[in-house]
């Protein structure tokens, strides 16, 4: 089989669109609540799943047939959990800034179900490649609706976009001007009414599918 | 229908009663068994010789995995601790110059300029020969307070205290950088652990921090340290601030740091602005050679 062929396509896509991890499946709502009230975090935060979730399916994936299956779910966990831990220690090391912006957001991705959801539905079962793939595709996915939402939320709650401001601060109220920012969507509670929005955008474009 | 295992060549097959023999290599079926419907999917992936479901193995294998994992993680978290640590030293010079409104590309060689690490011992201002630390509490332990002291570029000299505090989440830090006469806020840095992004977190951003600069420690008192956080937008005076909103815990944990993180310093220094107010009333007559040997009490009565 070939790197690119059309089942890995099908494999890359899928959690894209139709088999979105937050859309279709309602995985990992919990960080999606926490980390969405600025732009930035999330975008980070989204890059960050990405990375690990490909890297653990990829480890996951060569040790498959020597796990042993009543432990299988505490072996993905140390793999994800030392993984973390190793990616977290070479941030502090080596790019301190981000992993200062990042604080607590890393430690949350061990917790994040898309993790072992991808692990305990594809990795066990499918090669190397496909399972890279198959981690890179979903934490993109995940990443789609984090960015939705988070600009959604900073450019209601806050007025501006990745920390610059771009509603001009002479239309606020506060200023004489007519325009208020709507402090609810700071709150992580607007955060599920806008995921409930997208998840009904979303299927009710691909209602027939 | 129902499923047997043969255990000569390992393979399950089905049939509706059990068979004379296995149909897939021919052995006698007594050697088979038959297999309950949960354990038809732990018996299929088995591989010949190695049974990765025996508890042996299983034990084995997260021994290994955990040793492995240990010494994976203790590898690189003791090779990386260094830099890790000359990166927290720092952030937390960088920490204390942004208080000072410094900003600097190079912070080691910057805070080296301007600032100095001093101790107050008994109430006396004392150099601090130690290595530079990144937490206070050492010498807390001691009963001596860590001081920044800051030479500015207009030979201004500042005093920079530090200070912790708890948040709503975890804890919060913070250096409140004041003029020389210990009253009057020349600027402050916050940061937390763990505060809620883009509410609680928000100590953090600049913004927040300018909204100190000016205002006093003291009001009609000056042993008593009222500078506070408030509410957003109910802030009055020259000693309150405005807090975050959607954040009033976290603005209340900053409020707690400031108040009391200022008020140890201000009962344990005092710096010379202070000592000349208050000097008159011990500086009246000399005292003589025992009222020396009872100094504390002198401080007790100007206090």
């Amino acid at each position: 089989m070939s790197l690119f062929s059309k089942e890995n396509g099908a494999v890359f896509t899928g959690p894209l669109n139709l088999n979105n991890p937050i859309a279709v499946q309602v995985l990992g709502i919990c960080s999606a609540l926490a980390v969405t009230s600025q732009l930035k975090p999330a975008i980070v935060m989204g890059l960050s799943v990405t990375v690990i979730t490909a890297f653990s399916n990829v480890i996951i994936s060569l040790i498959r047939k020597t796990i042993p299956n009543r432990i299988r779910i505490i072996v993905q966990l140390v793999v994800v959990a030392a993984l973390v831990t190793i990616v977290s220690n070479i941030l502090k090391a080596y790019v301190y800034d981000v992993s200062v912006q990042l604080s607590v957001y890393v430690g949350l991705i061990i917790t994040n179900c898309i993790l072992m959801g991808r692990l305990e539905a594809f990795a066990l079962q499918n090669g190397p490649w496909e399972s890279f793939l198959d981690g890179i595709a979903n934490g993109l996915g995940y990443a789609i609706i984090l960015v939705i939402v988070g600009f959604v939320r900073e450019l209601l709650g806050s007025g501006s976009l990745f920390g610059l401001q771009v509603i001009p601060s002479s239309a606020l109220m506060e200023n004489g001007g007519l325009y208020l920012n709507n402090g609810m969507m700071t709150m992580p509670a607007m955060a599920l009414i806008i995921l409930a929005c997208v998840i009904w955008a979303h299927r009710s474009i691909n209602k027939e599918k | 229908m129902a499923k047997y295992l043969c255990k000569v060549c390992g393979k399950t097959y089905e049939a509706a009663t059990k068979p004379e023999k296995c149909p897939i290599c021919g052995a006698d079926a007594s050697l088979s068994e038959e297999v309950k419907e949960e354990n038809a999917i732990e018996a299929a992936p088995k591989k010949k010789g190695l049974n990765t479901n025996g508890n042996t193995y299983t034990i084995i294998y997260a021994s290994v995995m955990v040793i492995i994992v240990a010494f994976l993680l203790a590898f690189v978290a003791s090779a990386l601790k260094p830099t890790q640590d000359a990166n927290v030293v720092n952030d937390v010079k960088g920490q204390i110059l942004t208080s000072l409104n410094i900003e600097s590309t190079d912070v080691a060689a910057d805070f080296d300029k301007y600032v100095k690490d001093m101790l107050i011992k008994d109430g006396e201002l004392v150099d601090y020969d130690g290595e530079f630390q990144t937490s206070y509490s050492s010498e807390l332990k001691a009963g001596n307070l860590h001081l920044f002291v800051a030479t500015l570029d207009d030979g201004s000299t500042k005093y920079v205290v530090p200070m912790v505090g708890r948040g709503l989440w975890g804890g919060l830090w913070g250096y409140v950088a004041l003029d020389e006469d210990f009253q009057t806020v020349y600027g402050t840095y916050f940061s937390h652990e763990s505060e809620t992004a883009g509410l609680g977190a928000r100590i953090a951003e600049r913004e927040f921090q300018k909204s100190f600069i000016g205002k006093k420690l003291f009001a009609d008192d000056p042993s008593t340290v009222v500078l506070t956080v408030t509410k957003s937008g109910k802030a009055e005076g020259e000693t309150q601030v405005d807090g975050i909103t959607g954040a009033t815990l976290t603005s209340n944990g900053v409020a707690d740091m400031v108040t009391t993180g200022l008020q140890q310093y201000a009962d344990a220094f005092k710096p010379a602005a202070h000592v000349v107010e208050a000097e008159p009333a011990y500086s009246e007559e000399i005292p003589s050679v025992e009222e020396y040997e009872n100094i504390e009490n002198i401080n007790e009565v100007t206090e």
